[in-house]
């Protein structure tokens, strides 16, 4: 029954995408951030980026590739490669990797190429 | 046009270090850094560093950071600090022009020093743009600084300290890391990293490389070849392991955009990284009274990036006209530290690259 237990608890462990246990780091619980992706609401942390917060989520495609469409995500995490650039309230290519997460941002996929606004 | 006393480009340890001495000596200094935090890439390191005893040695890379900026911190009249701002454009009469928030601004200094550090490296196989596939330094950003797991079951490409500390980063954090791969005969890293490693019985496979990423919209498998002594794919040894994470690390080259842009003499100097500004022994470019320091100038270690940019900050702390005490002895003190530090069959790289960098070919401005 025990080792049952345990099971469960292991398992509850690996599935969750946020690290809650860490030998030297402390992740203490965190103010909640509404967002939408895509127009669907969705929940971050304080703290995040747009990125990590999507990637906690498990959205890891970020943008498509101009030419091909191929699905592009999270690469450098220090706004190096522009792999994730997206429609952020309303204005495109931001690098959602060095923007934090704000209170109310709209996030969408970009199709192509940014618009100038 | 919004006129400052020094610039400084880059918030890593080699930016922190010149701007303490610059403040220590009454310069004021404006800093720009991209991102969200200050210290490069000091502040997602978890591990402690290694080195000399003086660059924190045995300290942990985001405590380090912290160390750095306290010194600065009692400065706030003479220091402005800009986060979230990109430096996009830089011109030869000392003029930047940042972005920040949909804003772009434009600054001119008596002095730059850029100390923008490096940025990694991308391996060309097919599907390697699958997302799911990171640089090593992406998924440290991702763990160690959002708390948020790239995944459950990963490969790392790459046995240099970087690829061997991350890791072991990620099995900490509970990512269950299933092989390292190395092209070469022999793990590039620490033998104390690759051991810690072996410990927790992840396998370091040498002689191996990525064949290609399995995959649609997300990495789901990768097939792996054994090379042989000339570095050639041996047939019929493909192996494929089902992950969700692919970590690249395969060195790390300079980030010499800005330099090239502002028209500094670039040399090609593959010991250090790629492409490096050719500099006075005072570490000025080309461009009078624009300087560099750090992993910018040739990849290399913290313990040194600290070191440069303590020796710019006097440099321009007495350019400017600025006399701080013990100038001379603290100058003394950097030359001789940099020696040590670059001593030793470690350093060797660095020292033949600085020699290749005192006579070497000029390189295009990509
Ligand atoms: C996993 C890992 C382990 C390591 N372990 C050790 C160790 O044990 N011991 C050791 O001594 N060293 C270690 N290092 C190396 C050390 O971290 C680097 O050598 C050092 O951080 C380089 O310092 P820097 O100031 O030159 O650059 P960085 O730390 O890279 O800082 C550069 C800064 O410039 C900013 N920037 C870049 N471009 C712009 C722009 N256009 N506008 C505004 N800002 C910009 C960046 O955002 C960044 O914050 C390790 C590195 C890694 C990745
Ligand atoms: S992931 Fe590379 S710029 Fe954001």
């Amino acid at each position: 029954m025990k080792a049952f237990y345990v099971m469960i608890l292991a398992l509850k462990v690996v599935n969750h995408v946020r690290i809650h246990k860490h030998p030297i780091l402390d992740f203490p619980e965190k103010k909640v951030i509404h967002f939408t992706f895509n127009g669907q609401p969705q929940i971050g942390h304080e703290g995040d980026t747009i990125a990590s917060a999507l990637h906690a989520l498990g959205f890891k495609e970020l943008s498509k590739s101009i030419h091909h469409k191929r699905a592009r995500g999270f690469y450098c995490a220090i706004g190096n490669c522009g792999s994730c650039h997206m429609r952020v309230n309303h204005v495109s290519n931001i690098k959602t990797c060095i923007t934090p997460l704000e209170e109310g941002m709209i996030v969408e996929l970009e199709e192509g190429l940014g618009r100038i606004t | 046009m919004n006129q400052r006393e020094v610039i400084i480009i880059g918030s890593g340890p080699a930016g922190l270090s010149a701007a303490g001495i610059l403040l220590r000596a009454g310069a004021h200094v404006a800093m720009f850094e991209r991102s969200p935090l200050i210290g490069g890439q000091l502040i997602k390191q978890t591990h402690k560093f290694f080195g000399s005893q003086k660059q924190y040695a045995k300290t942990r890379g985001y405590d380090i950071a912290k160390k750095l900026y306290r010194d600065i911190e009692a400065y706030q009249d003479h220091f402005e600090l800009h986060l979230e701002a990109t430096v996009v454009a830089i011109y030869p009469d000392r003029v930047i022009s940042v972005y920040r928030q949909g804003v772009y601004q434009k600054y001119q200094a008596q002095a730059i020093i850029i100390a923008t550090g490096a940025s990694e490296r991308l391996l060309s196989f097919p599907n390697n743009d699958l997302p799911g596939i990171y640089g090593a330094g992406a998924v440290q950003t991702l763990m160690n600084l959002y708390g948020v797991l790239p995944g459950k079951n990963a490969v790392m490409v790459g046995s240099g300290n970087i690829g061997l500390i991350v890791s072991y980063q990620m099995m900490q954090a509970g990512v269950n890391v299933k092989a390292v791969l190395e092209a070469a005969p022999n793990i590039g890293g620490y033998k104390v990293h690759a051991s810690k490693l072996r410990r927790l019985g992840v396998p370091i496979m040498t002689q191996t490389t990525v064949k290609r990423a399995i995959g649609m919209t997300a990495i789901e498998a990768i097939e792996t070849i054994r090379l042989d002594e000339k570095w050639q794919p041996i047939e019929d040894t493909e192996t494929t392991i089902p992950i969700d994470t692919l970590c690249i690390s395969v060195g790390l080259t300079p980030m010499h955009q800005l330099l090239s842009m502002a028209g500094a003499e670039m040399r090609y100097i593959s010991e250090l990284g790629g492409c490096v500004p050719h500099m006075s022994s005072a570490h000025e470019t080309s461009i009078r009274n624009i300087f560099a320091c750090g992993d910018v100038t040739g990849i290399e270690e913290a313990s040194s990036a600290i070191v440069e940019g303590q020796f710019i900050g006097l440099i321009v702390s007495e350019r400017l006209g600025y006399a701080l005490e013990g100038y001379h002895l603290l100058k003394h003190e950097c030359t001789t530290e940099l020696g040590i530090l670059r001593c030793g069959p470690f350093g060797e790289k660095i020292r033949l690259g600085q020699q290749k960098l005192k006579g070497g070919s000029s390189c295009s401005n990509d």
